[in-house]
């Protein structure tokens, strides 16, 4: 950062040479309602000045109102910011707090402590360099704190300090607070806190927050300032190998090309060797330009621009790194999973993943188990509900670069994300990569699919029906391959009914079963696109998200959804198979449109309402659309 | 405890990568970005970022200015002055009912000024222009409700913001995926603090409105707040009168709506100085916050940055 450009003297040059030399810690707290979590958050503020008189007074008016400590201030209601959380005295969300001592500036996550709430203090604690774990000192060790340790642990903060709080309350005991801090140190034992601290506070009454309380002489220790000001547990570490996600290309002329991004761990110089991953090409550090002139060295923590002496392919996504210390790279992993959406996690569903500044599609391969947070228990499971943690295995579409979460929690970390809703479901913590696909590879072939179709005359693709049991699917594929082979073209028809009979004989009407029927149909429709062949395929895939997986087997430009429609009504009344009378009975669950829900297709290619048009006209309306994509002659 | 070295970057300089970052990651996920401009200290401080985020490519997006014709006059002359010196693309959009009906603080009162002018205008700004994303100079230290807030932020295809129902928001991994019609506000100064901002000001030299510093105003002393007259729009009540007097400005925005403070400072060292022994928040001089308590998630919820 350039200097202001006249020279500045006096108290405030002095003020700002301080301000240079300050770092920045970022922390946690972790407690639960009546621990009195957002009370001591209200004390730091207080006592480091950072609540001005108009909030004092605003405090003062809602103390009397809806305040819980009698006349005196209740600070809780400096952070309880939403509404809903003033009127049910509960913290929700995560909550951010500033402020700054003459040695340090804090940002602090408020967030709650309550099991439903896990993904919030997960959210909180993915930025921290320290969390305070508080315990109520007449409770003890409670099962919480044991969750909010584990989940600190999972996270990766190794600097803990316990605040064994209104430690006032059970007289000021020595003997309380030994007894507390033994306990905890057994049971975490294992957690890999390095830095790990017991302080007795009181909140309410500022005990050893802030100033040495006189009421214990037995504690020799530093207050929970003190502690937070001297720990150096800085997340962005210059020390570790460089590490930098390209968020993007710059090139404003012909002769500039500049990589964006932020350097998450390591050093760089100019002159340095880098290599790109996944692709593994190198190259080497021609300069860094800034703002405000070119950087000779770049550290962690920074925002920066690398131009390279050759001009290599490197785009959004990729990982620049040391090629002295090289991430790992593959499609297989293992990672713990926090699931932070209220629809549960399907394995085999295609998801996306963002690690870094990549997106690529994503799917769980296996759930080996979840994670009781309470006991640290393993358990059985086939599925991940709201806020449960898990260990699991993950298969992306295409290589990525990454580090176990241990050694670097930027390149280790990474967020799933739901394709039709487009929010964040998951977020995941990397152990290792699995080795198993680094032994699978493409193996080229000469022949390719292009080289198939011109033998065939013709171009393949697939054609998808989908639509409700009885809608119309097979009778309109049916007609339409008999059309097409009478016009000379090779063609397979793909019916759900007729692949249970064997390849997914084993597989049944659950929405997991479901979701691994439509990823084996879609390949098989691959394969045989490849082989030249058109395919028309008739699954009910009654989720947009498979439909949309599907597309991506079979690529883009080869797969044309053709949505069947028919009122459920309609489609129960000619019942050609029998199955909704079956299922009306309760003879058969999951069936889609009765107790399984149909998502409609948002858009299609073709949209074909076969309560209101004749067979030969729906043949008529693919056939026009094939021709028009240049799919048939 | 062991006490290490501490790490080798200052806190202003972390958040500055912070800021740059989030600038940069919106723009590589968005499909027509937009700034918000409000020729406040912070969207001076938010331009500075996105000009340091792109060097020496040009700024990736324009810059929008929702316009109320109410500002204070030097606003309009140093927005023409920046868009100049940063070369800049501006918007500035006018809510078109609101000059047809002359809606204006005094006689339709604040809070109906400021949802017509701002928030409907506003929206109706992102949606002529079909702006998908939207950069904000909100920060987290202003107000309880923006505490809470992500700095990818979400809003429905009405532009409503659903407080209980935001994304997690993990380590720095930002995920702007949205749907047709839907669009996020993205604010990169979200972990920053008014002292921040002004420190950074200084150590940068960042322009800023001269309204911020100390200076003899026609001030008229209203309801509890120092209003400036800046133009003849302004009647003035029975009783009232115009005194001169030394104030300036620690937030800006419509003028009959913003209060004046007593101060000395005549420059940034002087404001900083006056910082460091602050007694009351800046957002104090705001009309529109003290509507009732919630009244800034309420605006919030309806769309209001």
């Amino acid at each position: 950062m350039k200097k202001h450009s006249s020279q500045p003297t006096g108290p405030v040059a002095d003020f700002l040479a301080a301000q240079e030399s300050k770092g920045l810690l970022r922390f946690i707290t972790c407690g639960s309602v009546d621990d009195g979590k957002s009370t001591l958050i209200g004390r730091l503020l207080y006592e480091s000045k950072q609540i001005f008189d108009d909030q004092l007074a605003t405090l003062s008016q809602d103390s009397e109102r809806v305040g819980t400590q009698g006349g005196n201030l209740d600070f809780a209601l400096l952070t309880d910011g939403l509404q809903a959380e003033r009127e049910q005295g509960i913290t929700i969300d995560v909550a951010y707090r500033f402020f700054s001592t003459d040695r340090r500036t804090f940002i602090v996550a408020d967030t709650p402590g309550h099991e439903q709430y896990t993904r919030n203090m997960v959210t909180g604690a993915s930025t921290a360099d320290l969390a305070i774990v508080l315990i109520d000192a007449r409770k003890g060790v409670l099962t919480q704190t044991r969750r909010h340790s584990f989940l600190v642990h999972l996270l990766g903060i190794t600097n803990v300090i316990v605040a064994i709080n209104k430690i006032d309350l059970v007289d000021y005991d020595a003997a309380v607070f030994e007894s507390i801090e033994n306990e905890y140190r057994e049971f975490s034992r294992d957690f890999g806190f390095t830095n790990l601290s017991f302080v007795p506070v009181s909140a309410l009454n500022g005990d050893n927050i802030t100033t040495t309380s006189a009421a214990m002489p037995w504690y020799h220790g530093p207050t929970l300032l003190n502690i937070l000001e001297e720990t150096d547990g800085h997340i962005l570490s210059p020390d570790k190998p460089f590490r930098m996600y390209v968020q993007s290309v710059s090139r404003p002329n012909q002769d500039f090309r500049g990589y964006l991004g932020f350097v998450a761990s390591g050093s760089l110089a100019v002159g340095d060797s880098i290599q790109v991953q996944p692709s593994g090409r190198t190259s080497r550090v021609a300069s860094l330009p800034s703002f405000d002139g070119d950087r000779q060295h770049v550290v962690a923590g920074e925002s920066i621009q690398i131009l390279l002496d050759d001009e290599i392919d490197i785009s959004r996504g990729d990982l620049l790194c040391s090629p002295e210390s090289a991430p790992e790279v593959g499609t297989q992993f293992e990672a713990f999973i926090v699931w932070t959406d209220e629809n549960q996690m399907m394995p085999h569903r295609s998801y996306l993943l963002k690690i870094g500044t990549k997106t690529v599609g994503v799917m769980i391969d296996k759930l080996k188990y979840k994670i009781n947070v309470n006991t640290l228990e393993h358990l059985a499971a086939s599925t991940l509900e709201l806020n449960d943690i898990a260990v699991c295995v993950l298969a992306t579409d295409r290589p990525v670069a990454f580090d176990p979460y241990v050694d670097n929690r930027y390149s280790g970390s990474f967020v799933i994300i739901d394709r039709m809703t487009s929010k964040t479901v998951g977020a995941g913590m990397i152990r290792h990569s699995l080795r198993r696909d680094s032994n699978i590879s493409w193996q080229h072939t000469s022949i390719e699919r292009h080289h198939r179709e011109e033998l065939n005359h013709q171009r393949s693709a697939t054609i998808w029906f989908t639509g409700l049991s009885g809608s119309g699917k097979s009778t309109l594929a049916n007609a339409l391959e008999t059309r097409l082979h009478a016009m000379g073209l090779r063609t397979y028809l793909l019916d759900g009914d007729n692949l249970r009979h064997g390849l997914t004989r084993d597989l049944g009407f659950t929405t997991a079963d479901r979701i691994e029927n439509l990823r084996r149909a879609s390949h098989v429709a691959q394969i045989l696109n490849s082989a030249g062949i058109i395919v028309l395929a008739c699954f009910i895939s009654p989720f947009e998200s498979e439909r949309t997986s599907a597309k991506e087997v079979i690529g883009q430009d080869s797969f044309i959804e053709v949505f069947v429609d028919a009122p459920i009504a309609v489609a129960e009344k000619r019942d050609p198979k029998g199955l909704y009378k079956k299922a009306r009975a309760g003879e058969l669950p999951n069936f889609t449109g009765i107790d399984s829900e149909y998502e409609r297709p948002t858009s299609p290619s073709i949209h074909i309402h076969t309560d209101e048009l004749e067979v030969d006209a729906g043949v008529e309306a693919i056939l026009q659309h094939l021709r028009a994509q240049l799919l048939l002659p | 405890m062991k006490v290490q070295p501490q790490s080798q970057l200052s806190h202003l300089q972390l958040l500055e990568a912070e800021a740059i970052h989030i600038i940069r990651e919106a723009v590589a996920e968005a499909i027509n970005p937009v700034m918000l401009y409000s020729i406040g200290k912070d969207s001076s401080v938010m331009l500075h970022l996105a000009q340091k985020a792109f060097h020496p490519a040009p700024l990736p997006f324009p810059l929008l200015h929702v316009d109320t014709t109410w500002k204070f006059g030097e606003m309009i002359e140093f927005r023409a002055k920046m868009v100049e010196l940063v070369g800049a693309d501006l918007l500035v959009h006018q809510n078109p009912e609101c000059i047809e009906l002359g809606i204006n603080p005094f006689d339709h009162g604040s809070s109906v000024h400021t949802d017509m002018w701002k928030t409907q205008g506003l929206k109706q700004a992102l949606d002529k222009y079909n702006f998908d994303l939207a950069f904000g100079g909100a920060r987290r230290d202003e107000e309880k409700s923006r505490a809470k807030e992500r700095v990818f932020s979400f809003r429905s295809d009405k532009h409503v913001w659903d407080p209980k129902n935001q994304r997690p928001e993990l380590w720095n991994i930002y995920n702007a995926r949205h749907g047709a019609g839907e669009s996020i506000r993205v604010f990169p100064l979200s972990n920053w603090t008014e002292l921040d901002v002004w420190q950074y000001i200084y150590l940068e030299a960042i322009p800023v409105v001269p309204l911020y510093f100390a200076k003899v105003r026609p001030i008229v002393s209203r309801d509890g707040m120092l209003i400036m007259v800046d133009d003849d729009r302004m009647k003035l009540r029975k009783g009232e009168s115009i005194e001169q007097r030394l104030v300036r400005f620690r937030t800006l925005g419509c003028y009959p709506l913003t209060g004046a403070v007593d101060s000395e400072s005549v420059d940034l060292e002087g404001i900083l100085t006056e910082l460091f022994t602050a007694t009351t928040s800046e957002r104090q001089g705001r009309l529109i916050d003290h509507d009732g308590a919630g009244s800034m998630e309420k605006k919030k919820i309806e769309g209001y940055f």
